[in-house]
């Protein structure tokens, strides 16, 4: 079926990159910026410092955890925008638990990580009653739910939870020293917060391959109504992919929380459920390339602040770069296909 | 309340709907094509950019106009491109372009945020304007409200009573039929999504030159998703879906109306109020209504079937491959 | 209009579909095109009415060479298809899907479209109504809208593509009369079929196709070893079988009604013994489908008992339906029965009991090439299920379901499917209930249901007769009895 030269192969799979390239480059130029200035603050943003890579690896976590749970959502055939809104509901649930449970520090952190797992997997059985009752598609009830999710946010923020001197834009009071995540060194990035990461992915990847839900979700995603009539019981595997994903993306949502910000913030999860789906995208909904693909968008994230810095130029460039990739992907594969279609 | 309080709120609810409606009608008339545009929360923030950008540079509105529009159409014709010729999933495609348009938009916005520009003016139609009540909330209006009237009985007329309405909605329904009729089913789906997404982009123009003036990041706050929201709501037929976007509208006016007056609930309430209405509305529309209706009289059961039920043009979303 | 095919060769891929086919179709003639699935015969006409391109050869029609690139510039030529699928859009009504495409115009001249719709059907008998939807329509009124839309516009050759699958009996009758009138008008109609008696009851000649190739071509009255020789190669024997019935009931409803949207099921009451066969016969939408996923667990009932082996399993859910031992293959294979993208060892190890966290992939990969063995399916454990055969898809499903079941429902289970395959169907089936397996099964093909059921149930209008024995009815009160008589 490959017929294909190897060359045109090669091609086909550097053209997305150089397509972003070309593309970005004409944006900048409109915008009136160096593009070669761009691109190096952006890179230097990125990789100066042992500081700023650790930046990195923590931007990976919620993206990597994020994605992880979204094969599971996409293999069943499920498009679960609300990831974004079940990463918030993790996060509010630690908070709530910090702020209103007293335990031995020991007990802390462990807390707080099944405050995340069940936090972001109550939302994913929100999500899931609404599309199996409610028959509302996930891809709506998921994007009403995420608005829903962000306006509680503020409203905790600037309301029951905020500190004693007044609501600001902060957020609520820092967390107790227990409930912080263990960093390395002086630097931002949690090792038990990319330790759960990359558990997570690994996981997915097996669970997706060798476990016999793994197949029931496949089957589901590919004929949810044969798969039905050969015993699977559809509505409980898709509230259970929609609970599993959760629980990945609430657990990332807290650990926003817990590792990088020490405190509720608004914006918590500044917009990563939505950034997952395309890292999901660009990996072909496959695991194996989630953490290429996770590294290279937590690269660009961690760049794009110094556009802003030193050029005035808006941060959205970072998401720029990241959409057209994933873009110019998603047509250079139809273009391979088509090819192929018209070789018969 | 008074009535002129009444009225005013009337009035200003048609006109702040009119985006909605204009971006509903649009999409509506791209699904029932077969196509479905998930980009359109972007394509409505790069086309409102872009005509505000366009009108504050040139000081012409109506070339701010078409130039959204364009652009609304060029996105749109990208999403049916990527799904008729490159046979890409149209959900994928609309949901990456939705946050790159978006991050355009911030992007090349960012010279023309909060700069005053120009606006619609507003235009009294004399003589309608004067009739109690209805002329003040209609007629004393501007010209992208009386074009939003417009669009909607057009393409009532248009889908409903016409030969090329039935082609197209044979088209989103059984393109195989369609062929074996002689229709260019691919031809179709081009046009109408440009059509649709010119619309679109309209809708973008008419939030940024009249209802919020200028440009801010994500000025438009979600009305993209509103839009594809409404059109499922309206069951895909041209009264429902403005309808449902004047009803969109009554309640965000609700919510600022009330506000004053209850100062203890937070505001974050009144700005998700609309959004999670719009779920339970959903639920409404598409919910397990064959499992209610068991327990109607067995006359009444297609009435209210064909009410509140909207069944999706059939094949919305797959590609048609012309053997 | 004269029809000449000379030397059509189409390929698909690996199949080579049509292979230089030649063959000369009369005007004013009913002309028979038969051979089994898979032997060419959609292909050539589908080349005909323009939905495909030949690779080499031509046609003539009238003498004059013509090349079709889409199916309007065949109509235009007086060439039209009517498809096993009437291609008809359910969500419009029969006004309009008769309308569309007859005009190019901005705004439909209704009236004139509605003049001409009920001309048309006075003169063949038949009763549309221009509002209904056509979902709301069987298979054979479909069908015959397809009919008068094109004699609307004017074609003069007429490709009937397996029309008696899923139509009545008297829909049958009808449409024979219709065409024996159409052709004593002038009209060719090009017969297409694996029936060898619609064959012999209606055309004046028939062509037989195997494996793409013209195996030959017979005159009425026609000789049916003859036929059977061309369309297989030689003459395949007919079952024999015995009525057998012990009774314990396995199967039993007690008055058993179902409440949907569209139809009401009245109440049913009957009860099956081990190993007997039970045929649901009526007019498609008349309920057995309703009956049959009641008794499967799909379908919730609405009042009433079903009770298995003694137990009552009224309102419990399918998954212990399932358990009990019942299962329900539908009639659309690939999209109820199997799921495409998922190779036959998935399916396998979908469908074995194995409740382990990890996926036995090698007991799987046994099982699976014992089975395929087993059924005789052409394919081995890693084809992908969409790239069977009709045939081997049916084999497959069969394969997949355990070795013995309590009660084993079939929607159509031979639609579709060539004689030696349908043969082997019902050997399979057979042997089940010589383990004691209940069979219940659906099909619009009276031959069908005589030949295979101890019992008959007719259903007509949401309403169940008692079972008859096969042997207390002719195939002329069943076919009364589906069209609501003697109930």
């Amino acid at each position: 079926m490959n017929k294909q030269h190897p060359a045109l192969r090669f091609f086909l799979g550097l053209a997305p990159m150089l397509l972003t390239f070309v593309s970005t480059t004409l944006v900048l130029v409109l915008a009136g910026a160096n593009p070669w200035q761009a691109y190096g603050n952006l890179i230097g943003g990125a990789f100066e410092s042992g500081a700023k890579v650790a930046d990195i690896a923590t931007a990976m976590v919620p993206l990597m955890l994020a994605s992880a749970g979204m094969l599971i959502t996409f293999a069943a055939g499920l498009w679960n925008i609300g990831v974004e809104g079940q990463m918030i509901a993790g996060a509010l649930m630690t908070t709530w638990v910090v702020q209103s449970i007293t335990a031995p520090p020991a007990l802390m952190l462990p807390l707080t990580i099944l405050a995340g797992l069940v936090g972001g997997g109550l939302w994913g059985i929100l999500i899931g009653a609404l599309r199996t009752w409610g028959r509302i598609n996930e891809i709506f009830a998921g994007l009403g739910l995420n608005f829903v999710a962000s306006a509680l946010t503020n409203y905790l923020i600037f309301g029951p939870w905020r500190p004693p001197g007044g609501a600001t834009m902060s957020g609520t009071l820092p967390f107790p020293r227990a409930a912080w995540m263990p960093t390395i060194g002086a630097t931002r990035a949690s090792w038990l917060a990319i330790l759960l990461a990359v558990a997570a992915i690994v996981a997915v990847y097996f669970v997706l391959r060798d476990t016999r839900w793994g197949l029931v979700l496949k089957a589901l995603g590919k004929n949810p109504q044969a798969a039905f009539r050969m015993g699977i019981d559809t509505r409980r595997n898709i509230i259970l992919a929609l609970v599993v994903c959760g629980a990945l993306a609430g657990l990332g949502g807290s650990l926003q929380t817990t590792a990088i910000y020490r405190r509720l913030i608004p914006q918590i999860t500044g917009g990563y459920g939505y950034l997952s789906q395309l890292v999901v995208l660009l990996s072909g909904l496959q695991a194996r390339w989630v953490p290429l693909v996770v590294f290279f968008f937590a690269s660009v994230q961690v760049g794009s602040p110094r556009l802003e810095l030193r050029m005035q130029l808006d941060s959205s460039l970072g998401g720029i770069l990241q959409g057209s990739v994933v873009l110019f992907f998603l047509l250079v594969n139809g273009l391979r296909r088509r090819i192929e279609t018209m070789r018969g | 309340m008074s009535q002129t309080l009444v009225t005013e709120t009337l009035r200003s609810v048609i006109a702040s709907s009119a985006p909605l409606v204009l971006a509903g009608i649009g999409e509506m008339l791209n699904e029932r094509a077969g196509v479905v545009n998930l980009s359109l929360d972007g394509s409505i923030l790069l086309a409102a950019m872009a005509g505000f950008a366009i009108a504050l540079v040139t000081g012409s509105l109506t070339l701010g106009f078409a130039l959204a529009m364009v652009v609304g159409a060029l996105i749109a014709l990208l999403v049916a491109f990527s799904s008729i010729v490159l046979f890409q999933d149209q959900v994928a495609v609309g949901f990456v372009l939705t946050l790159l348009m978006a991050d355009l938009s911030s992007f090349i916005g960012r010279p023309y945020v909060r700069r005053p520009g120009p606006s619609v003016q507003a235009l009294p139609i004399p003589g309608l304007v004067d009739i109690p009540y209805i002329g003040t909330v209609l007629f004393d209006q501007n010209l992208i409200v009386y074009a939003s009237y417009l669009v909607i009985v057009l393409s009532w007329v248009w889908l409903m009573h016409t030969q090329a309405g039935l082609r197209l909605r044979s088209v989103g329904e059984r393109p195989e039929a369609a062929y074996a009729r002689g229709i260019h089913v691919n031809r179709l789906r081009f046009i109408y999504t440009a059509v649709g997404g010119a619309l679109v982009g309209a809708a973008g123009a008419a939030y940024s030159l009249n209802v919020k003036l200028g440009w801010s990041h994500r000025h438009t706050a979600g009305m993209g998703w509103i839009a594809l929201a409404i059109v499922i709501f309206g069951g895909w037929h041209p009264f429902r879906v403005a309808l449902g976007a004047y009803l969109f509208g009554a309640l965000k006016s609700l919510g600022s109306l009330l506000q004053p007056n209850y100062p203890n609930i937070p505001t974050q309430v009144f700005q998700a109020a609309p959004f999670a209405l719009m779920i339970l509305a959903l639920l409404l529309v598409s919910g397990d209504l064959a499992a209610l209706e068991l327990y109607l009289p067995r006359r009444l059961r297609p009435l209210v079937h064909a009410v509140l039920q909207g069944t999706p043009p059939a094949a919305l979303g797959r590609r048609f491959e012309q053997t | 209009m004269r029809i000449d095919f000379v030397g059509i060769d189409k390929t698909f891929g690996k199949v080579r579909a049509n292979v230089d086919i030649s063959l000369t179709v009369e005007s004013g003639v009913i002309h028979g095109l038969l051979g089994e699935n898979g032997a060419g015969k959609t292909t050539l006409m589908k080349i005909l009415s323009g939905y495909q391109r030949p690779d080499s050869g031509a046609i003539f029609v009238d003498g004059q060479p013509v090349s079709f690139a889409s199916p309007a510039e065949a109509i235009a030529h007086g060439i039209g298809m009517l498809h096993q699928d009437p291609l008809d859009v359910p969500a419009m009504s029969v006004l309009d899907n008769f309308s569309l495409g007859l005009t190019n115009d901005l705004f439909p001249h209704r009236r004139q479209a509605q003049r001409a719709l009920f001309t048309l059907c006075r003169r063949f008998g038949l009763s549309l109504q221009p509002n209904d939807p056509v979902s709301r329509l069987t298979v054979g009124e479909r069908q015959q809208l397809e009919l008068v839309r094109l004699l609307a516009l004017g074609v003069r050759v007429i490709i009937l593509d397996e029309p008696t699958t899923g139509i009545s009996a008297p829909q049958k009758t009808l449409l024979f009369e219709t065409l024996r009138r159409l052709a004593n008008e002038g009209l060719t109609v090009i017969f297409v079929s694996h029936k060898l008696e619609d064959v012999e009851a209606l055309c004046a000649r028939a062509t037989v196709l195997r494996n793409g190739r013209v195996t030959g071509t017979q005159e009425a009255p026609f000789d049916r070893e003859g036929l059977v020789r061309l369309m297989f190669g030689q003459s395949v024997p007919v079952a024999v079988v015995e009525s057998r019935a012990s009774c314990d009931p396995v199967l039993e409803t007690q008055s058993l009604t179902v409440r949907t949207y569209r139809l009401d099921l009245e109440p049913v009451s009957m009860q099956a013994c081990a190993g007997e066969v039970i045929g649901l016969a009526g007019l498609e939408g008349s309920g057995q489908r309703l009956f049959m996923e009641a008794c499967a667990g799909i379908q919730r009932s609405y009042s009433g008992r079903i009770l298995l082996d003694g137990r009552d399993m009224t309102h419990r859910s399918y998954f212990e339906f399932r358990r009990s031992g019942v299962a329900l293959v539908p009639a659309a294979r690939l999209e109820e029965g199997m799921i495409g993208g998922l190779t036959l060892l998935e399916h396998f190890a979908l469908a074995s009991g194995d409740n382990g966290f990890i996926v036995d992939w090698e007991s799987a990969e046994r099982v699976a090439r014992e089975r395929i063995e087993q059924y005789r399916v052409v394919g081995t454990p890693r084809s992908l299920v969409q790239e069977l055969s009709g045939g081997n898809q049916q084999r497959a499903l069969l394969a997949l379901l355990p070795q013995d079941l309590r009660v084993l429902i079939l929607e159509h289970p031979t639609r579709g499917l060539d004689l030696g395959s349908e043969r082997w169907v019902w050997q399979n089936l057979h042997e089940r209930t010589e383990r004691g397996t209940v069979i219940l099964f659906t099909s619009t093909d009276l031959d069908e249901l005589v030949d295979h059921s101890d019992r008959i149930i007719v259903f007509s209008g949401g309403r169940a007769s008692k079972p008859v024995f096969k042997d207390e009815v002719t195939r002329e009160d069943l076919g009364y009895m589906i069209g609501g008589v003697n109930l």
